[in-house]
């Protein structure tokens, strides 16, 4: 099992970094989270900077365990779900469509 | 323990010379639930009416002399991150609490054919992210073999339900490890196969580059008969492998002549409990003496797999749960300002911890000017990690580790440490970033009778040959045959 560093001499996140990163993923965090998540993903990077010791310079990216090429097939409409069954499991739905809130704001139309 | 308890070989005989119909099997692993599952925790949902008429449908056209599937009336429990049409759904997760999937993942459909009952849904890692089945936010699985400890995970009410005669068989998925560990910690066989050789359609996904579903049994022909069902070429998972099915049960009477094994010392460094480390030995000898070779390779890079691994997990994870965002199906938040903040605040509410900690570090990962230091980097490592593999099995047939540095751990022993229990997946993410099958079988018990299992590991697509070496194995050892003892809960004196 790898050794971890000592779990007091590891770095922070700032609160800026980690309201930056819930920003971009979209998920609005507590106080406690954003205390939690500063120290331990500053934990966890600071673990994943052992791959720094690798020099990769040359080495491909592998993005998939096999290789992978596309797969085509032709072009031919099939059945897919009926309307009701795709709006079964909405939040927020009115038989037709899924219902979401006000995106462009009146006074910003027609311009 | 009730006959529930047997294997599903032995189970299948009986159905088919009308020693029990199905419906007695279903009932008998129904009571086991209703009498057990409120301590164990390993399942979420039970649809015993279902299960019954399946049962006995199967019942009726068995004893009318028609066709039945190769799964003839045997019930199978299903991990709740496969979707089930018209029924729950949830992946452990308040996100998901209310869904009902419109449609059947590919291995359900495969199972329905088979005439698998499907007996319920089992208790996870929420969206399997984790280790210990703790992440579930309906409360943890707990090993059958010990109070206090847990089934492991993330596949953990699986492989609880198999191993306390709640299913003969059960379904997984393992994107590092989720599938063998568990089985390590419940004492059962648990088997990923290789990246694509099973359909991920109806998968929830969590990290498709590594995700694989994968069988639960109490003994290796089990799991070799469940594979063969779930296997095969599907075109709605574009990574599933279109190739034919080898006859994984039919293989399995034949040994391995001339079997060479490697090991890692790696893989038997600091950190490998002393018990653990013990059974491997003893295995090894076991193999030693069935006239197999072994000896030492070398993974030089199986040392940074954890890095590597939680890179590339949760950066495909981050962008795979972007999916769960208050419109399409799922949790909504009640009060909100805009529609950001309805995603925002939806997520935030209905995910847990683990999850949201994964969507960080992979969004962190992916974000701009740190994207070629980590994801990339991760990337690069990976390659080299599958480079390790292909080289070693130029020289071994088989490796053999440890499945995890210890047996089953207590509840809430590695909670607080989430860097802790990452490290603890370090011998079974390799093969996911590889693309590797691997299973672990039982073989031994800690001295406070907690199970150990043995890790095999083989080339892509070598199913055949590692069903084989652990069907060797047990051949030769009896830890397969051993079954918790299951107190009863308490229900007065005169009980």
């Amino acid at each position: 099992m790898p050794e971890s560093s000592h779990p007091d001499q590891h770095r922070s996140l700032t609160r800026d970094d980690v309201l930056k990163v819930a920003r971009l993923a979209r998920l609005t965090l507590t106080e406690d989270e954003i205390e939690g998540l500063a120290s331990q993903l500053g934990q966890i990077l600071d673990y994943v900077d052992i791959l720094q010791e690798l020099d990769t310079e040359t080495v491909e990216p592998m993005a998939h365990a096999v290789d992978v090429s596309n797969v085509l097939r032709a072009d031919e409409p099939g059945s897919s779900l009926d309307r009701p069954d795709a709006l079964a499991n909405a939040p927020h739905n009115d038989g037709s469509f899924f219902l979401v809130p006000q995106i462009i704001s009146p006074d910003s139309s027609g311009s | 323990m009730s006959t529930a308890a047997d294997t599903s070989t032995a189970l299948l005989a009986q159905l088919a010379n009308g020693e029990r119909s199905s419906v007695e099997l279903t009932r008998e692993c129904l009571e086991q639930i209703d009498t057990h599952d409120q301590r164990i925790g390993a399942f979420l949902h039970v649809d015993a009416e279902a299960a019954l008429l399946t049962a006995a449908d199967v019942d009726r056209r068995r004893t009318s002399g028609q066709p039945v599937g190769r799964l003839g009336g045997l019930p199978v429990a299903i991990k709740d991150v496969l979707t089930t049409r018209d029924q729950p759904t949830t992946c452990a997760s308040r996100m998901l609490e209310t869904f009902r999937p419109p449609y059947d993942a590919h291995v359900i459909t495969q199972l329905r054919a088979a005439d698998a009952v499907l007996i319920g849904k089992t208790n996870m890692d929420e969206f399997a992210m984790g280790s210990t089945t703790e992440n579930s936010a309906f409360g943890p699985t707990r090993t059958p073999w010990h109070p206090e400890c847990v089934a492991g995970g993330s596949s953990g009410g699986s492989a609880a339900a198999v191993a306390a005669g709640m299913a003969p068989l059960a379904l997984g998925s393992d994107t590092g490890g989720s599938i063998r560990q568990p089985a390590s910690f419940c004492g059962v066989v648990g088997v990923k196969p290789t990246y694509g050789r099973v359909s991920r359609y109806g998968l929830i996904a969590y990290a498709s580059s590594l995700d694989q579903v994968g069988p639960f049994a109490r003994d290796v022909a089990g799991a070799a008969l469940l594979l063969e069902v779930l296997s095969g070429h599907d075109p709605r998972d574009a990574t599933c492998l279109d190739q034919d099915v080898p006859g994984f049960l039919e293989d399995l009477q034949q040994p391995l002549d001339g079997l060479s094994i490697g090991i890692a010392a790696d893989h038997f460094a600091e950190g490998l409990d002393g018990e653990v480390r013990d059974t491997i030995e003893t295995a090894l000898d076991v193999y030693r003496r069935l006239g197999a070779q072994v000896r030492e390779i070398s993974l030089p890079h199986a040392r940074f797999a954890v890095a590597c691994y939680y890179l590339v997990a949760s950066s495909e994870a981050s962008s795979n749960l972007a999916r769960y965002d208050g419109v399409h199906y799922g949790y909504r938040c009640n009060e909100f300002e805009d529609l950001v903040d309805m995603y925002s605040r939806s997520r935030g509410e209905a995910l847990g911890t683990e999850v949201k900690r994964r969507i960080m570090l992979g969004t962190y990962a992916l974000s701009v000017g740190y994207y070629d230091a980590y994801y990339l980097k991760a990337l690069k490592v990976r390659r080299l990690i599958r480079e390790d593999f292909d080289r070693a099995f130029g020289d071994v047939d088989l490796i053999v580790s440890p499945v995890s540095p210890t047996p089953a751990v207590r509840l809430g022993e590695l909670t607080a440490d989430p860097l802790q229990m990452y490290l603890a997946d370090t011998y079974t993410i390799g093969a996911n970033l590889a693309g590797l099958p691997g299973l672990s079988i039982p073989a031994g018990f800690s001295e406070d009778g907690r199970p150990i299992g043995l890790q095999l590991l083989a080339p892509a697509c070598e199913e055949s040959r590692l069903l084989r070496a652990a069907a060797m194995f047990e051949r030769a050892t009896d830890w397969h045959a051993a079954r918790p003892t299951l107190e009863r809960p308490d229900l007065g004196a005169d009980t």
